[in-house]
This record gives C-alpha cells, sequence and structure tokens, in this order.
C-alpha cells in the first residue's frame, strides 16, 4: 500500500532549517545607487560585517532573508545620510547587541582571544629557551637509565653478531 | 621537585580540556538555543514612535502608552505560523487579566483584522507597524516576540518564539510578577 | 529486507570492534601470541562487515528504496545516479556511517600494510583504532540509524537532496575531509600505544609519519574543495567565512601541520617527543570536537545537521572518555619521556618548534574565536559573534612571523647555526624579494595597499629562500642540474610544501586586497563597463534539468573589443523543494576570475546581476594543491619503502 504521505519527520525543525538554507542558497543581489565610490565601498564593509541575526550565521550581504534585507535597507539609508562606520555599526548594535556585528567588542572575555596567544607563545619560548639551557649543563645527554639500556643493546647485538660468525664458520 | 614540576607542566592541557568542556557541556543540558538572543533593550525604555491603530488608521499612538501599569508586548503577523499557535495561549492569558499591547508587524491590514475577528483578540491595544519601523527599533529578528514592560514603561525581558503553558509557567511568569 | 541485512552487518562490525579492542590487550596482557595476532584479522573482518553495510545504504538509494527514512528525506527518484550515491553522505546520519567506514578503512590498512612493524605494537594501535571504532558504531546505532524504516506508510517519493550538496564539489569534498579527519585517529592510535607502551623513540615517529602525511593530504585537500566549492556554488564570490564548521575543520588542519613537522624533528633528532604527542592527540581530538559542534547545535552556523541533543550528549560523552582519558594518560605516562638530542638557540631544532609554536598560536585563536560565544553567554556576557574582521586581523599579524621563520628555517642547520654565516645571502634574498614584491605590484595591483605589500613579500620571501635552499642543497656535492635530480624525495617535499603555502598567500593578499564587486542592474542587450572588461547582457534561455528548471542568463565579456568569454549563469529552482538556486558562471583565469551570479527579476524586465572581479583566486586552491602533491612525494620517499632496518631497540 502506497500512499502519498506528508513524512511525519517533517518537523518544524527541519523546515526552519531548510528556509535558512534556501537564504544561503543564493546570495542576495541589490541594485543600490550611491554617490560616490567611497560610499559603496562602505556599504560593503558594513553589510559584510554585520551579521544576520535570524539566520544561520551569515553576514547582511550574504542572506536573502527578509531581516537582512531590512538591515541592508536601513543600513543603506544610514550611509546615504553620509553616517560613518562606527556610527552604523553603533545604531544597530543598540538595537540588536553585540550579536550583530562580527568584529566582537573587547569585554572581559573578549580579551583573552588576543591575550590568550600572546600568554601561549610567552610561555612556549620561555620553555624553549630554558630546556636549551639546561641541556647546555647537562654532560652527558644519555641518562643512566638509558645508557644502560644501549649497553645492554650492544652488547646484545655484539653476541648475536659473534654468533652469527661463528655459525658462518661452522 | 623538577619531576612534579614537569607532571604539572603535562597536566596542563587536561586541565584547559575540563574546562573547555564544561562550557560545551552547560550550553546542552540547559537546552540553550544558540539562536535566542537577549534583547539590547533590556533596562531601556521602550523607543519612541508614532503608529496606527491596527483597526483605525486615523487613531495615533505613542509610547506614552506603555506607561502605568505592568505589561506585555506581542509582536506578531499573519505571516509567522508560530504565532498562530501561540495566539489561543495569549487568549488565555487575556482573560486572566493580562495586559497585552500586540504589535502587527510587516502585515497587510486586512489579514490582520480578519486573523483577529476569527481567532478573537486579545490585545487592549494594537499597533500597526507595516513597515517594521517600531520592530526594527526593538531589534525585532523574527515573529513572535515577547516583551515584559514595567509600569515605568521600561523593558525588562525579552522571550522568542511563542509564549506557551510551560515556558510561561518556568520562565516569563517568575519574571512577570517581580516587575512592578 | 536489505536494509535489515546493512543493519545486521553494522551491529556485527560493532562486535568486532568491540572484540578488536578487547582482545589483543587481553593476550598482551596474558602473553597469548594468538590473542594479539588475532587484532589483524578482527580489524579487516571489521572493515568487511561495515564495507557490506555502506554498500547496502548505497544500492538502496540507487534503487530509490523510499520506506528507509533516511533515503525518503534525502533522495528523490529524479535525482541523477551520481547524485543518489552521494546523498548516501548528504545527511547526518550516512555521514556518520560514511565516518565509521574510513575508520575501519584506515585501520584495515594499517593492519595490512604494517608488515615490518612489530605484531605487538601493531596490536596496540589497532585495539585503540577498535576502541574509536567501537564508539561510532555505538553512536551510529543508537542515535542515528541510517536503515531505519518509515513503515507501514512510506512516501511514494523522496524529498530529495538538498540542491546545495548537487554538485560535483560535494561529491568529493566529504569523503576527502572525513578521510582527513578520520585519518588523524592512526597518529592518535600510534601516539596513544607508545604511552600506553611508555616507550616514545625515533621508531614511534617514523611508524606514524607516513600516515599522518596521507591523513594530512586529505585533509589539505577536503578543505580547499570545501573553499572552492563555496566560491563557485554559493554566489557570495568568498572563499572562507570562519563559520564555526570551516573552523573545526581547520583546527586539526593546522594542528596536522604542527605534527607533520614535529614528527620529523622527532624522527631525527629525537627531540620534542612529548610536544609531538601532544599534538599527535589534539589532531585527532580536534577532529572529534568538529564532529560535536556540527552535530550537536550547540553553535550557529551555516552548515549545520539537523541537530539533536542526544547526539550531542552522546559525543560529548564520548569527546570526554576520548581526549580527557588520552590527556591522563599523557599527564602519567609523558613525563617518562626523555629527549637526548641538544641543540642550540639558533638551529633547525628551534626554528620547527618555533613555527609549531606560532602554529598553535594560530589554532587559540581559531579555538577561542570558536568556542568563546559559548562562554561569553554561559557567563551571562551576553551573545557575541567573532567573524571575518576579527580572524583576518589576528591572521595578518600572526602570519607575518611564520612566514618569515618558515623562509629561513630550511636554511638553517640542525643542532647549531652560526648567525654571521647566513646574514648575507639573507640579506641579499631579502633584498630580491622585495624587488619582486615592487615587480609584480607594479603589474598586477590597481592601488597600493600596506597589507598587499606585506603579504606578496612574505609570498616572495618564501619563494626565494626556497629557491636559494634548493640551489644550496643541489650544489652541495654536485653540479646543478645533477645535485637537483639526486634530491630525495622528501626534500622535494619540502620545497614544494612551503613553495605551495607562498602560493597561497599571494593567492589571498591579492584577493583580499583588490577583489571588485558590484550589484548592477542589467536589461538585455544593455552593458555594463567594469575593470578594464565589458559586459554585455546577451539573452535569457530557459533550462530545464532532471529535477529543476531555471533561467540562464548569457553574458559575453569583452576587453579592448576582444571577446574574451561567454558567460553563462544560472538562476534554477528546484522543483520538490521549490528552492531557488543560484549556479554562478566563472571565467577562470591564472590571474584573475571574472564571476556573474544572477539575482532576482526586477519589476521592469531587467536583472539584478552580480559580476566580480576576484585577482589571483586561483592560487588560493592551487598552493593547498601543491602542498597535497607535497604529500604524496613524502609518503614516496625511498625511505619509507626499503626493508626495514632494526627500528626498535
Amino acid at each position: 500500500m502506497r500512499l502519498n504521505l506528508q513524512p511525519i519527520y517533517l518537523t518544524p525543525l527541519v523546515v526552519s532549517l531548510f528556509f535558512c538554507f534556501s537564504s544561503l542558497a543564493y546570495s542576495a543581489i541589490d541594485t543600490f545607487e550611491f554617490d560616490n565610490v567611497a560610499q559603496e565601498q562602505l556599504f560593503y564593509d558594513l553589510s559584510k560585517q554585520l551579521r544576520c541575526p535570524k539566520c544561520q550565521n551569515q553576514n547582511i550581504a550574504d542572506s536573502n532573508a527578509q531581516l537582512a534585507k531590512d538591515l541592508r535597507n536601513k543600513t543603506y539609508e544610514l550611509v546615504r545620510q553620509g553616517k560613518s562606520e562606527q556610527q552604523v555599526i553603533d545604531y544597530m548594535v543598540a538595537r540588536f547587541g553585540n550579536f550583530v556585528r562580527y568584529d566582537p567588542p573587547m569585554t572581559p572575555a573578549t580579551i583573552f582571544l588576543w591575550i590568550g596567544p600572546l600568554i601561549f607563545i610567552l610561555l612556549a619560548f620561555y620553555f624553549l629557551l630554558s630546556q636549551i639551557k639546561t641541556q647546555k649543563k647537562q654532560n652527558d645527554p644519555l641518562d643512566e637509565q638509558e645508557s644502560a639500556r644501549l649497553q645492554k643493546m650492544l652488547a646484545k647485538k655484539v653476541g648475536s653478531d659473534k654468533k652469527r660468525r661463528e655459525e658462518n664458520k661452522q | 621537585m623538577a619531576n612534579t614540576r614537569k607532571k604539572l607542566f603535562l597536566s596542563a592541557p587536561l586541565v584547559i580540556f575540563v574546562i573547555g568542556i564544561y562550557f560545551l557541556a552547560a550550553p546542552l543540558f540547559k537546552g540553550t538555543d544558540p539562536r535566542k538572543l537577549d534583547s539590547a533593550l533590556v533596562g531601556q525604555r521602550v523607543p519612541s514612535f508614532t503608529l496606527q491603530d491596527l483597526y483605525n488608521h486615523e487613531k495615533q499612538y505613542d509610547a506614552a502608552i506603555f506607561k502605568g501599569q505592568k505589561m506585555l508586548l506581542n509582536v506578531w503577523a499573519t505571516w509567522c505560523p508560530t504565532c498562530y499557535a501561540e495566539h489561543h495561549f495569549l487568549n488565555e492569558l487575556a482573560e486572566q487579566g493580562v495586559y497585552i499591547i500586540g504589535m502587527n508587524y510587516k502585515d497587510e491590514r486586512s489579514k490582520a483584522i480578519k486573523w483577529l475577528t476569527d481567532l478573537q483578540d486579545p490585545y487592549q491595544i494594537s499597533l500597526f507597524d507595516k513597515n517594521g519601523m517600531l520592530g526594527l527599533d526593538l531589534g525585532v529578528y523574527g515573529a513572535p516576540e515577547t516583551y515584559l514592560i514595567d509600569s515605568k514603561g521600561i523593558i525588562r525581558y525579552r522571550h522568542v518564539g511563542d509564549l506557551n503553558k510551560n515556558n510561561w509557567q518556568d520562565t516569563v511568569l517568575p519574571r512577570f510578577n517581580e516587575m512592578e | 529486507m536489505l536494509a535489515e541485512m546493512g543493519q545486521f552487518a553494522l551491529a556485527i562490525a560493532c562486535m568486532l570492534a568491540f572484540l578488536q579492542t578487547v582482545y589483543p590487550f587481553y593476550g598482551i596482557y596474558t602473553r597469548q601470541q594468538s590473542a594479539i595476532e588475532s587484532a589483524k584479522i578482527l580489524t579487516v573482518l571489521q572493515f568487511l562487515f561495515v564495507l557490506l553495510s555502506f554498500l547496502i545504504l548505497s544500492y538502496l538509494f540507487l534503487i530509490n528504496d523510499f520506506t528507509v527514512a533516511y533515503i525518503a528525506t534525502n533522495s528523490n527518484s529524479a535525482l541523477p545516479w551520481y547524485y543518489r550515491l552521494s546523498a548516501v553522505w548528504g545527511a547526518h546520519e550516512g555521514s556518520l556511517l560514511l565516518w565509521v567506514f574510513l575508520l575501519s578503512f584506515w585501520s584495515a590498512a594499517v593492519a595490512l600494510l604494517s608488515k615490518r612493524l612489530p605484531i605487538e605494537s601493531v596490536a596496540r594501535v589497532l585495539a585503540v583504532l577498535g576502541l574509536l571504532s567501537l564508539g561510532f558504531y555505538l553512536f551510529v546505532l543508537l542515535t542515528s540509524n541510517p536503515f531505519s524504516r518509515t513503515l507501514p506508510y512510506f512516501p511514494v517519493d523522496g524529498r530529495d537532496l538538498n540542491p546545495l550538496l548537487q554538485d560535483i564539489g560535494l561529491i568529493i569534498h566529504p569523503p576527502m575531509l572525513y578521510m582527513g579527519y578520520v585519518g588523524f585517529s592512526v597518529a592518535f592510535a600510534f601516539a596513544i600505544a607508545a604511552l600506553l607502551e611508555g616507550r616514545l623513540d625515533s621508531a614511534w615517529a617514523k611508524w606514524s609519519r607516513p600516515w599522518t602525511m596521507a591523513a594530512w593530504i586529505f585533509l589539505t585537500l577536503g578543505i580547499s574543495l570545501g573553499s572552492w566549492w563555496a566560491y563557485s556554488e554559493l554566489g557570495w564570490g568568498g572563499w572562507w567565512f570562519w563559520d564555526p564548521v570551516e573552523n573545526a575543520s581547520l583546527m586539526p588542519w593546522i594542528a596536522g601541520t604542527a605534527l607533520i613537522h614535529s614528527l620529523a624533528v622527532s624522527e631525527k633528532r629525537g627531540v620534542f617527543k612529548s610536544w609531538t604527542v601532544l599534538l599527535a592527540i589534539s589532531a585527532f581530538s580536534l577532529s572529534l570536537l568538529g564532529t560535536f559542534l556540527v552535530r550537536s547545535g550547540v553553535l550557529v552556523s551555516v552548515h549545520a545537521f539537523a541537530s539533536d541533543p542526544a547526539r550531542g550528549l552522546f559525543i560529548l560523552g564520548f569527546l570526554i572518555l576520548v581526549i580527557g582519558g588520552s590527556l591522563l594518560l599523557y599527564a602519567v605516562q609523558a613525563s617518562k619521556v626523555k629527549s637526548r638530542g641538544r641543540f642550540e638557540l639558533f638551529s633547525r631544532e628551534s626554528m620547527l618548534l618555533t613555527n609549531n609554536i606560532l602554529l598553535i598560536a594560530a589554532l587559540i585563536v581559531v579555538l577561542l574565536g570558536t568556542l568563546l560565544p559559548l562562554v561569553h553567554k554561559e557567563i551571562g556576557l551576553g551573545s557575541i559573534s567573532i567573524g571575518e574582521p576579527f580572524f583576518n586581523r589576528i591572521f595578518s599579524v600572526l602570519i607575518v612571523p611564520f612566514s618569515l621563520f618558515l623562509g629561513v628555517g630550511p636554511l638553517v642547520r640542525w643542532k647549531r647555526q652560526s648567525l654571521s654565516e647566513l646574514s648575507k645571502p639573507l640579506g641579499s634574498l631579502l633584498i630580491l624579494s622585495v624587488v619582486l614584491t615592487v615587480l609584480f605590484l607594479v603589474s598586477f595591483a590597481s592601488h597600493f595597499t600596506w597589507l598587499a605589500l606585506l603579504g606578496i613579500f612574505l609570498g616572495f620571501w618564501m619563494l626565494c629562500t626556497n629557491c636559494y635552499e634548493l640551489y644550496l642543497r643541489a650544489t652541495h656535492r654536485f653540479s646543478l642540474l645533477k645535485g637537483l635530480i639526486k634530491l630525495s624525495n622528501s626534500h622535494w617535499a619540502m620545497s614544494l610544501g612551503h613553495a605551495g603555502f607562498a602560493v597561497l598567500v599571494i593567492g589571498i593578499t591579492m584577493t583580499q586586497n583588490y577583489s571588485i564587486e558590484r550589484d548592477v542592474k542589467l536589461a538585455i542587450g544593455e552593458s555594463i563597463a567594469f575593470e578594464h572588461y565589458d559586459f554585455h547582457f546577451d539573452g535569457l534561455q530557459s533550462v530545464q534539468g532532471a529535477n529543476y528548471t531555471g533561467n540562464m542568463g548569457i553574458f559575453s565579456v569583452r576587453k579592448d573589443n576582444h571577446l574574451i568569454a561567454t558567460l553563462k549563469a544560472e538562476k534554477r529552482i528546484y522543483t520538490v523543494q521549490r528552492m531557488p538556486m543560484t549556479e554562478a558562471a566563472i571565467d577562470a583565469g591564472f590571474t584573475r576570475d571574472l564571476y556573474i551570479a544572477m539575482g532576482e527579476v526586477l519589476p521592469d524586465g531587467a536583472w539584478a546581476v552580480r559580476i566580480y572581479y576576484k585577482p589571483f583566486i586561483r592560487w588560493i586552491w592551487f598552493g593547498p594543491l601543491l602542498m597535497a602533491l607535497a604529500g604524496v612525494l613524502m609518503i614516496l620517499d625511498r625511505r619509507y619503502r626499503t626493508k626495514p632496518l632494526q627500528e626498535r631497540f
């Protein structure tokens, strides 16, 4: 029995996922007119560093979601009014929060984005230098245990070589 | 001595991992949806606006309507399927005496009026935000959204997604009761 | 019936994986040779069963069996057969099956190709791999079974594969990427086995090196394929977005890159061994972390799979077990490792470690940048986004010392190098690179920017020092030509790999600094002048594909009245999912791409069209291709083919 049923697993979640994917499937293309090249460039820069809050993870330039369109229009309007890059970003952050900008502000947590790698680099170089220093102090690079093992191995090898030679003789 | 130091040093990756795993586990156990954003306007006044009444385009409102008592501001639209699911619960809330202002967001007036006539109107006032102007100022990023506004007209909380019995009891109502 | 057989085969493979984990360890513990030797057989058997399961799923896709839920959601009878086949890994369940399939493929390869290695070591490695497989089998069987049925009611036709995935790039990209991710499990297993045995020596480094390299090659190709696909398919003109899922693939790549370099030092000089082990653990752990991020839904990403908290919890548990366990083992056992080689501050060893440090710093940047939004929200500071502006800024800082050291490193001798000996040639190379940079920018750049100057300089610096090093090495004993022929494969591999990176840096610099994009309105018959080119909208055709309909815009591009290219950009609607898609048209070139994507038709009948000019963007994929080739050369080196020396002592 074949029934043309909508599969039951067609949950709203899946639908919303597809919705967002569909906005991914093709970039939004508008035909805005600008006063000059600098203004056009500013608009492109802004639309690339503002995040569409509705979408999965897309800037407002790439998304075709309605909200992204609205935000693009607003950005265009503000840019045409002669607002600076920072002013437009502030305008958006005041309404949608820091989530809307891809360039995170300095907060007690985001500071680690910068000092985290720095601390690692400093620690690692300190470690490298101290390693070289201690190496210089040590006379024998092989420690006792290891040299003992080496001795044993050599002895074995010599022994087995001897054995082989003897076997060859026979 | 040197060996203990070495051991401590070598356990550093493990320690970092344990800390990291906490932050991976926490959202999973709490069921935090990374797509739900806190409103940037919490603690601030409702932005100023002038909007028409949904039913009567000659009647206009401004931010003064948000003063005098605590209330909900519900953002909805007829193109939003979740709003449909939520509507019944809003009716229930209105019957319980919760003061709700509705904002019809980027919609068609006639459709919206038909929706409210068919499904019952839980809103004390219905604002009509055709171009999404107030929506943009509020930072609405998807309907439905519900704002908790205190008697001084200050936004205290935003709930994203549909209101239902569960999340009303668990998260929204306690905050609503807390407000003045 | 077939689907149940597939599931059954998977269950058997799962049990075999369990035996593969337990039995060899039991054998080693009780000194039973037969139990130890069973590891190889169990591994191969396990592989055969999961192969069977994989083939069954592929076959079910081919015959359009929509009674299987996974097939009903991800395929359609109108879908061309090759996309039906690639739809096997088009969504969560199937891609996990691919993952376990590849994991057992690698395990079987280790079992069959390590004849020279002592059986006990191989058994340990295979047991660790078995444990990993076991985890993933349980994951598939318990949370994501691709064979579950939709009975008794099943749809007449499937919901179709996401149109985005209907592309040749997406047929090969996931298997490549997974080969890379999963391939690091071999290096991981070697490291864990060595830690368990308490014996980390040069032989260990030598054994794991070709395996690590193989995985790295696949990952390199997989990532660049993904980037190329995103560029050519999505109509956004970008090649990297710093999306969490992209970052999830970049992190193991960076760790893997550090690992192949560190392994070289550990093999040749016997130093940095505990560091190398940590990298081997990290590379695979980061692959696992990536899987978690993609499939748990804790982060917002464009590539999200339909996420499910139960799956998230399972992987999280597995993550804690595998990564936590191995780091614990590392903390306990690595302190026993002694490094024997001695070297001075200015030596090849230090140079390689420096680059390792910078690579890991970059890794930390990506890791923090990906996970910090989670932490930020969790500690109550609110939602933030960390994206392109941040990553681009910090990476343009990190790339500078990295590239400078990369240029110098190969010229520096092992153990000790006198600075004065190198300072003169380095000075000349510096001047040469600056001259080449200026010449390059004068010929190819439209205007001056400091970042472009810096980036191109770094690229040429690496190329120049690379050529000089080859020259030095070749003329060391022979004439130049003879010397070049005599150079070992692995030496060529180093040169080629570094040249590939230089090409990548030049490509990125040019693309990032000199790309131009315009959104324009064009009606049929109209033209627009754009960056020395003239784009003319010739006409519109309707197209009819197997599972889509659409419009094709035909544009002719002229330069000085010469026809350069005819570009055919499409706008498609996929019939089943009613999903619009852009097929961008690209005129690819050695020094630039011209790129057209169709937008929507405007009320007056004209079309919104996006045009890009992307200088040197091909170099971004050509560079990694060179790096991957370099990896192949490395594996082919004589050293890994000749009869074994007495490696174990």
